[in-house]
């Protein structure tokens, strides 16, 4: 805050009317346009309980109209985002330099907590549910061996083949900064076709929590992989 | 607010103390009583307050609506559950126009009208479906974002099956609301990444047209479903959809015809460094280490330590290199240093030689026209752009951030010397206010402006706990208008509001808060705070899935009733947060005592100056006519007489400028 008055500009252009000479009554002006048929709002005990029953209902109706592609999606990128918790959990034991190590406790923190809620959408309906030690290794369910024939493996858009996971656990101190790079880059990537493939296919991301995680995986992993192009580029 | 160390010459202000005394004889009326020698303070008090300890925001009980609650310095007016249609959906953002709130939900539109705060009520219930329905109004029309892939041109509620489909609409609506209870659906401009959020921008220069920025952050669309659309790069393909906004003019006489003008690439270039500036504590620290010994390397402009572990490994290799053995020397050492600029410089050219193409959008655009700036936060970068040509904005600076994953929002300070921005990690859906979640991410940083470049002050983040259950992350505020100070208020989703001072913006203070308990205290349940702003005395929160909350601010001893008062005397006859509006204070007694109460609090006016001005000016409030006028124009003197030896000078003259306002009205 600086106390000299921004210049002043042309009145058309403020939204703002100046009240001629308040003095502190609630400021709200005068109804702009006739209030009737408005309709008055009560908050009874008993108006709020029927309307937390609506509530209920509904979120329990959103778990019956499930598509297929959906439940593939959020599936998969459980296993998907389980690599990268693999990938990223190295960082500390094989001498990861500061920047990688903020970079990996973020992916940690930010893909454990979008399996849980991939989790929680596929337990709501009803579907097998992959569960995911803290150290990324994806423990499949008892009922899941009906679905391992399309159950998420390693042909999923841009996961690290068992020798690429090996060279990294291999790798240390820079070779191992610009090894995580350049795979997580490629990790990466692949979660956002998969979000594009999700989006190509009829039915898909209607149910709007779908949506908004695909497209928030969309958008977080693409300004990350342009972050880390970047710190890649400053070690070359 | 900043101390700013005062060095008067001795001569200098016996001088103007001694005319400052003459003036007082002079005028006489009894309205101050005889000046006593007085002391200023060289250095002015930081803003302080008590918080409450333990935090009430911890451990709230949970319930939709019957969550445990947690208010300091605020007061609830009114709590309003959604209208049965919406109940279960997502609320999203507000816009104001007149005693109405507009409230987007992704399955439409709510009209509240909120002249009586106790009881707002129910105008229309507008069900469009399209998420996120980010709404703005402007005159008598209202825009709407659509970015779902349910969101239909006919407003249907049973969304679309098919990846392509001439019946989606994923872009911006507009509505005639001249008579709000029946909005009428004017037109569409469909936009290849639809319309997660958008901006109305006014060209001072052009009365004819109002335009809209739009941000999109999901996939681009199939060129099948809109001709054009393109989510190749820009190198394989010119017309890409990516890397840019839109623009969209809309004209007023018909505003059925507007349509897409520019879409320019604001980002091209962007070669912003990973990081922002130090913050001052981090240069203290890197001047301490420095003065310790230690070697410190600009690395691209920013000083760095070395490690001592690398740097005994670069020691160790100039021993090797001169062809010795054993422990580095004192001249090992010195040579170290000589070459390290050049080191640095061979570090940094690595990045060079390769065209960043930057974010492929922007999150959220601020437009603040009076300054004739924009803050768009798009994806890693903050940016501030010129938009004084309102069609072609131009990027003047970039900013990223190590500590940021996310940039979403921007609000500047009214004079434009700050800005705000947000990191909204995890796109909001995430319990980022852990207390195992850093500070710094999910956070505000907060930047001076100088010579149109952005300078890093601090980080702030609603600072209670909260649990697994709660979703919390930096998301929308406003402005609140104190005069003299910046004041923000700001929604943290299931974090509820904070309302913080950061008009020092290297230290930001939370003044005020309000929080629930979780919706759910055994799974996420999406709640919580939208978006929260000031209108018109109001600070007016919409709750994802528990409706329209109407708070009141309770005085504090870090917010007065006259500032308070101040604030409520500013009045809007429309709101879009995302075009902030310019604040200018009519002159009222309550503006004057809230400058007092300001130089009371930071010690800019001594106690016995505080008082002698508060008794002239009730003196002052009760006389009339020429006593009214001869009484302040007396003070007006006496305070510029203070001005020059107070260490907040500038207040005084503010203070001075209304007295003298108040003389003339």
């Amino acid at each position: 805050m600086r106390f000299p008055v921004p210049s002043r500009l042309p009145t058309a252009i403020l939204t703002i009317v100046l009240a001629a000479c308040a003095g502190g009554n609630t400021g709200v002006p005068p109804a702009a346009g006739p209030s009737t048929g408005a309709v008055r709002q009560e908050n009874t005990r008993e108006s709020l309980a029927a309307l937390e029953a609506l509530y209920r209902a509904r979120a329990d109706s959103a778990t019956m109209d499930v598509h297929e592609a959906d439940v593939r999606f959020m599936t998969g990128m459980i296993g998907h985002h389980a690599q990268a918790l693999v990938m990223s959990n190295m960082a500390p034991e094989n001498g990861a330099s500061d920047e990688i190590r903020v970079l990996t406790a973020r992916i940690l923190n930010a893909q454990t907590d979008e399996i849980a809620v991939m989790q929680g959408w596929l337990r709501d309906r009803g579907r097998p549910v992959p569960e995911v030690e803290s150290s990324g290794t994806v423990v499949r369910g008892h009922d899941m061996h009906a679905h391992d024939a399309h159950a998420p493996d390693m042909r999923m858009s841009g996961m690290l083949s068992p020798e690429q996971l090996e060279a990294l656990r291999a790798a240390t101190g820079p070779d191992f900064d610009r090894l995580f790079l350049t795979y997580m880059i490629q990790h990466h990537r692949g979660a956002v076709t998969m979000v594009h493939e999700l989006f190509a296919t009829d039915g898909a991301a209607q149910d709007d929590l779908v949506f908004k995680l695909a497209s928030d995986i969309q958008v977080d992993q693409t300004t990350e992989v342009a972050r880390m192009e970047r710190m890649l580029e400053t070690m070359r | 607010m900043k101390p700013i160390p005062s060095s008067f010459p001795r001569p200098a202000i016996a001088v103007t103390l001694a005319g400052g005394l003459a003036v007082l004889s002079a005028c006489g009326g009894g309205t101050a009583p005889a000046p006593a020698p007085v002391n200023f303070a060289q250095q002015l008090a930081p803003l302080t307050i008590d918080a409450p300890n333990p935090d009430p925001r911890v451990g709230l009980s949970a319930g939709l609506f019957d969550a445990g609650q947690a208010l300091w310095n605020m007061r609830l007016v009114s709590t309003t559950p959604p209208q049965q249609e919406f109940v279960g959906k997502t609320n999203s953002d507000l816009a104001f126009t007149g005693s109405y709130a507009i409230q987007g939900n992704y399955d439409g539109v709510q009209v509240w009208d909120i002249s009586n705060t106790d009881a707002p009520r129910s105008v229309i219930t507008y069900v469009c479906p399209a998420s996120q329905s980010d709404v703005s109004v402007y005159g008598n029309l209202m825009f709407v974002s659509g970015e779902g892939m349910t969101g239909r041109l006919d407003c249907g509620s049973e969304g679309i099956r098919e990846a392509v489909s001439q019946e989606r609409l994923r872009g911006i609506r507009i509505f005639d609301i001249t008579d709000i209870r029946n909005p009428r659906y004017l037109a569409n401009v469909q936009t290849c990444r639809g319309s997660h959020t958008h901006t109305v921008v006014e060209d001072p220069n052009d009365d004819e047209n109002v335009y809209i920025y739009v941000s999109g952050s999901a996939p681009v669309r199939p060129a099948e479903e809109l001709p054009g659309c393109s989510s190749l790069l820009p190198t394989e393909d010119p017309n890409s959809a990516l890397f840019r906004i839109e623009v969209i003019r809309v004209p007023l006489a018909a505003p059925q015809e507007a349509a897409i003008v520019s879409s320019p690439r604001i980002f091209e270039g962007l070669t912003a460094p990973e990081s922002h500036g130090l913050a001052p504590e981090d240069l203290r620290l890197v001047e301490e280490a420095r003065a310790r010994g230690a070697f410190v390397v600009d690395l691209g402009g920013q000083p760095q330590v070395l490690p001592n572990r690398f740097v005994s490994q670069m020691l160790d290799s100039m021993v090797v290199a001169r062809g010795g053995s054993g422990a580095p020397t004192a001249a090992d050492s010195s040579a170290l240093r000589a070459y390290l600029p050049a080191w640095a410089e061979a570090v940094m050219g690595g990045a060079d030689g390769r065209e960043e193409m930057g974010p492929t959008q922007c999150h959220d655009i601020t437009v603040y026209p009076a300054i004739g700036l924009a803050g768009g936060a798009c994806e890693g970068y903050g940016l501030l752009l010129d938009i004084r040509d309102v069609a072609n904005p131009r990027r003047l600076a970039a900013v990223a951030d190590v500590n940021f994953s996310y940039w979403h929002s921007a609000t500047f300070s009214n004079d434009g010397s700050s800005v705000v921005f947000t990191d909204e990690w995890g796109g909001g859906g995430g319990p980022k206010c852990r207390a195992t979640d850093p500070m710094e991410w999910g956070a505000n940083a907060i930047f001076s402006i100088v010579d149109g470049e952005l300078d890093f002050k601090s980080y702030y983040k609603m600072p209670a706990a909260q649990t697994s259950a709660e979703n919390c992350v930096a998301h929308n505020g406003s402005l609140i208008p104190i005069p003299g100070r910046d004041i923000m208020v700001q929604a943290w989703y299931q974090g509820g509001v904070s309302i913080y001072d950061f008009t020092d913006p290297a230290n930001p203070v939370e003044i005020a808060f309000h929080d629930r308990g979780p919706i759910d205290a055994n799974r996420m349940g999406m709640g919580g705070s939208w978006s929260v702003y000031w209108y018109n005395g109001l600070i007016v929160s919409s709750e994802i899935a528990r409706g329209l909350d109407i708070f009141e601010l309770v005085p504090s001893e870090a917010l007065s009733q006259n500032e308070i008062d101040a604030a409520k005397s500013v009045v809007m006859t429309e709101l879009n947060s995302q075009g902030q509006p310019i604040f200018e204070w009519p002159t009222t007694f309550a503006l004057a005592r809230a400058y007092v109460d300001q130089l009371e609090r930071n010690r800019g006016l001594p106690a016995s100056r505080v008082a002698a001005v508060r008794a002239a000016l009730t003196g002052a409030e009760a006389a009339s006519g020429s006593a009214r006028r001869t009484g302040l124009e007396a003070l007006g003197r006496e305070l510029d007489a203070d001005a020059a030896r107070s260490a907040d000078g500038d207040r005084v003259r503010a203070l001075a400028e209304a007295v003298r306002g108040l003389a003339a009205g």
